[in-house]
C-alpha cells in the first residue's frame, strides 16, 4: 500500500520506476517530496528540473510542472525559469556526472548569482544510466568501464566546489541518513538564494558490483558507518577521519538574490519613467 | 498621419526594436561578434518594459535558459554568431522537440571555426537546417534591410508561437551592422501572434495532444496550473516519455508536418524585374542588395536579367524556384559561402535550367560588378 505522500506528491501512473534494485535514488526523491510536502507548497507553483541520467528520470514521477532536459543543463533551463517566473519554487534534480562534469560551468554560475535554485545532488559516484563510466565524483583507484585499471582522475568535492562558488546554503547527507536529508532539503528550498545538497546515494548494479562493494544493504551500511556530521568531525582527529565523509551543513548564509535585484532595476526603471 | 518613429540603427538594433514590439519579455545569450548589439540593446530595453535579460555562462546556457523562459509562457529569445550557433544546436534541436516557441537570432559571420570574427559571411544557411541531430522542422528567416530585420524579427516570433517551434533569424554581419533609416510602425499596425492556452480543465490537459486536423498543441506555462511533464525524449501526447517506435513515428511526423503543410503561410520571397528575365540571380541577405544592383546594372546594358530574393530561407521555396527554372534559361545562385543553396537550388531544380553559383568566402562581401561579371560569363 503506498503511503499518503507518494499518492499526493507522485504520478501514480508513472509508477514503479525505472531504477534498479537497491539504488539510492528512490529515497532521496522521495526525501524531496517529503520536504515539499512538508513546507505545503502549492504543487501548481513547484517546478522539478533535471539534466539526462539515473537521478535526471526523477521529475517524470513527481507530480509538479516537470522538466527533463539536456544532459548536464538542468540549470541553465531553470535559471530561465525563474528568472521568468520567480515566484515559482524551482528545484533541480542533478547526477555527480551531470551536475559536475557537462553541467559544472552551470552548477558555479547558478552558484555564484546567487539565483534561488535548490539542487539536488544525487551523487552515486558513477555513470549509472550508460552503464557504469567513471565520473568526477569517482573516488580515485575505483574501478569503472572506462577505468578498467583503476581511476586516476581525483574526485570533486561537489559541496566544496558550490560554497567556492558562492552557494549561500550547502548541505550533505545520503540515503542512510534520510531524516537530516529531508531537513536540509527543506531549508535549501527556505533559503532565498542558491541551495545546493548532496544527496550520497548508491548504485550498486555498477558501481557497487564493479568495486566489490557488496549488495545495496551493505552500500547503505558503508554510508552509515563513514559518514560523520561535520559538528563532530571538529573534535576528531585526523586518524579518527581517515577514510570518513563528512555530511551536515557547510554554508548557510545570505546574500542578495538574482531575481530579486534583477526586480530593484525593473522597479527602479519603472519609477523613472 | 501615424505616430511612426524615424530612426537611424543598425540591423542588430532594429532587431531588437522588432523583438520588443512583438512582445519579447525573456533574453537570455552571450555576447559574441557580430551579434552583440543585440544582447546590449535586449538588456538596455528589456526591464524598461517588465521583461528580463540575462547573460549567460555560456551560448548553450543561454540557449537553454531562453526554452525554460518560454516554457513558462515568456516570449523569449538569444542571439549569437557562427561558433555560438554550433554551440547552441543542441538545445535547439530540444526546443523542436519539446515544441518549445522561441527566436533564434544568428548573426553570421565568417567561418569555419572563429574564422574573421568581424568579416560577413552566409556560411550558416546550412547549419541552420541540419545543425543539430535528427529530422525537425526549421524555420529561418534571412533579411536584407534594417527595416526588414524588424519585420521579420515580429515574424520569427509570431511563427514561433503559432507553429511552437524554434524560428531562426538568419542575419549576417552586413545587415546587422549596416546603419540605415528605418521607420518604426506604431504598435497597433504590427500583427502580433499568441501561442494557442488551453482552455480546458486542468486534468484532461493533454500537453502534446492535437485535435483533428491540428498540427499544434495547446500550450500552458508552467505556473499556470496547468502540471506537465516536457522532455527532449520521445513522449506521447501526455508529454511523457515512451520507446514506443509507433508514438515516435507520429510525433516526428507531426513536428515536420507543422512546417511542411503550412510552406505557403510561411515562405515568403522577393521577385525583381523577373517578367521577361532570361536569367535569374537567386541571393539573399546582405548580398541580395549587391545582386540587385548588379541587376540593375545588366538591364542599363539591355540584358534580361531579374532577381529573386529567397526572404524564408527554411522552408525553401521550392515550388517557385522550380516555376522559375522552367522560364529561366540560367540561374546564378550568389552567396557569401562556397555554394550552400546553390546546392539546394540545383537539388529543387533537377536539370531543368542551368545553375551556377558565385561565392566569396574570404571576408569580403560580393561587389555588384563581379557579379555583373559572372551574369555576362553566364550568357
Amino acid at each position: 500500500m503506498s503511503s499518503q505522500l507518494i499518492q499526493d506528491t507522485f504520478r501514480m501512473n508513472k509508477l514503479p520506476h525505472i531504477w534498479c534494485p537497491g539504488c539510492g535514488h528512490g529515497i532521496l526523491m522521495r526525501g524531496i517530496a517529503q520536504a515539499i510536502q512538508n513546507l505545503g507548497l502549492d504543487k501548481d507553483k513547484v517546478c522539478v528540473v533535471s539534466g539526462i541520467g539515473c537521478s535526471s528520470r526523477a521529475p517524470g514521477y513527481m507530480d509538479f510542472n516537470t522538466l527533463h532536459t539536456t544532459h548536464g543543463r538542468a540549470l541553465a533551463f531553470a535559471t530561465g525559469v525563474k528568472l521568468a517566473r520567480p515566484e515559482l519554487t524551482v528545484i533541480v534534480i542533478t547526477g555527480d556526472g551531470d551536475a559536475s562534469a557537462i553541467g559544472g560551468n552551470h552548477l558555479i554560475h547558478a552558484a555564484r548569482r546567487n539565483i534561488d535554485i535548490t539542487t539536488i545532488v544525487f551523487n552515486n559516484n558513477i555513470y549509472g544510466m550508460t552503464g557504469g563510466q567513471y565520473s568526477p565524483a569517482t573516488p580515485t583507484g575505483d574501478l569503472g568501464t572506462t577505468a578498467p585499471y583503476g581511476n586516476i582522475d581525483r574526485p570533486f568535492d561537489i559541496c566544496n566546489l558550490g560554497a567556492a562558488a558562492g552557494a549561500t546554503y550547502v548541505a550533505r547527507s545520503t540515503a542512510y541518513h534520510v531524516n537530516p536529508l529531508i531537513k536540509y532539503i527543506q531549508k535549501g528550498i527556505e533559503n532565498k538564494g542558491f541551495s545546493l545538497i548532496e544527496g550520497i546515494s548508491s548504485c550498486p548494479t555498477y558501481y557497487g558490483r564493479k568495486n566489490k562493494k557488496g549488495d545495496s544493504v551493505n552500500m547503505l551500511k558503508w554510508q552509515k558507518d563513514h559518514a560523520v556530521d561535520v559538528k563532530r568531525a571538529e573534535k576528531l582527529t585526523e586518524e579518527q577521519l581517515e577514510g570518513k565523509f563528512l555530511i551536515g551543513e557547510f554554508v548557510s548564509t545570505t546574500s542578495p538574490e538574482y531575481t530579486e535585484e534583477y526586480q530593484k532595476i525593473i522597479d527602479r526603471l519603472s519609477k523613472e519613467r | 498621419m501615424k505616430n511612426n518613429v524615424v530612426k537611424l540603427m543598425q540591423g542588430n538594433e532594429a532587431c531588437v526594436e522588432g523583438a520588443i514590439a512583438a512582445g519579447m519579455t525573456f533574453y537570455g545569450g552571450y555576447p559574441i561578434t557580430p551579434s552583440t548589439e543585440v544582447a546590449e540593446g535586449s538588456a538596455e530595453k528589456l526591464p524598461r518594459v517588465g521583461g528580463k535579460f540575462i547573460q549567460m555562462e555560456d551560448e548553450i546556457a543561454g540557449m537553454a535558459a531562453t526554452i525554460g523562459a518560454a516554457l513558462t509562457g515568456a516570449k523569449a529569445m538569444t542571439a549569437t554568431s557562427g561558433p555560438g550557433f554550433s554551440l547552441k544546436q543542441e538545445n535547439i534541436g530540444y526546443a523542436a522537440m519539446a515544441e518549445a516557441p522561441c527566436v533564434i537570432v544568428n548573426v553570421q559571420r565568417h567561418g569555419p571555426s572563429t574564422g574573421l570574427p568581424t568579416s560577413p559571411s552566409q556560411g550558416d544557411v546550412m547549419q541552420a537546417k541540419w545543425g543539430t541531430h535528427g529530422d525537425h522542422p526549421v524555420i529561418a528567416l534571412s533579411p536584407s534591410s534594417v527595416k526588414e530585420t524588424f519585420d521579420l524579427t515580429v515574424r520569427c516570433f509570431n511563427l514561433a508561437e503559432k507553429y511552437r517551434t524554434p524560428v531562426i533569424l538568419l542575419l549576417d554581419e552586413i545587415v546587422g551592422h549596416m546603419r540605415e533609416k528605418i521607420e518604426i510602425p506604431s504598435a497597433d499596425d504590427i500583427e502580433i501572434i499568441d501561442r494557442k492556452k488551453p482552455t480546458c480543465a486542468p486534468e484532461d490537459y493533454l500537453a502534446y495532444g492535437v485535435e483533428g486536423d491540428e498540427l499544434v498543441p495547446a500550450m500552458a506555462g508552467f505556473g499556470d496550473g496547468y502540471r506537465y511533464h516536457v522532455t527532449g525524449l520521445v513522449h506521447d501526447e501526455t508529454g511523457f516519455p515512451t520507446n514506443s517506435t509507433e508514438v515516435a513515428q507520429t510525433l516526428i511526423t507531426r513536428l515536420m508536418d507543422k512546417v511542411e503543410k503550412n510552406v505557403d503561410d510561411i515562405v515568403e520571397y522577393e521577385e525583381f524585374m523577373l517578367e521577361d528575365a532570361e536569367l535569374v540571380v537567386l541571393g539573399y541577405g546582405g548580398n541580395a542588395r549587391a545582386v540587385k544592383a548588379a541587376v540593375r546594372k545588366a538591364r542599363e546594358e539591355g540584358l534580361k536579367v531579374g532577381m529573386f530574393r529567397p526572404i524564408t530561407i527554411w522552408p525553401f521555396p521550392e515550388k517557385q524556384v522550380i516555376e522559375l527554372a522552367n522560364k529561366v534559361d540560367n540561374i546564378i545562385v550568389s552567396e557569401l559561402n562556397y555554394g550552400q543553396i546553390a546546392l539546394e537550388v540545383e537539388r529543387v531544380v533537377k536539370g531543368a535550367t542551368k545553375v551556377s553559383h558565385i561565392g566569396k568566402i574570404n571576408g569580403e562581401i560580393l561587389t555588384p560588378d563581379e557579379i555583373l561579371a559572372k551574369i555576362k560569363e553566364v550568357l
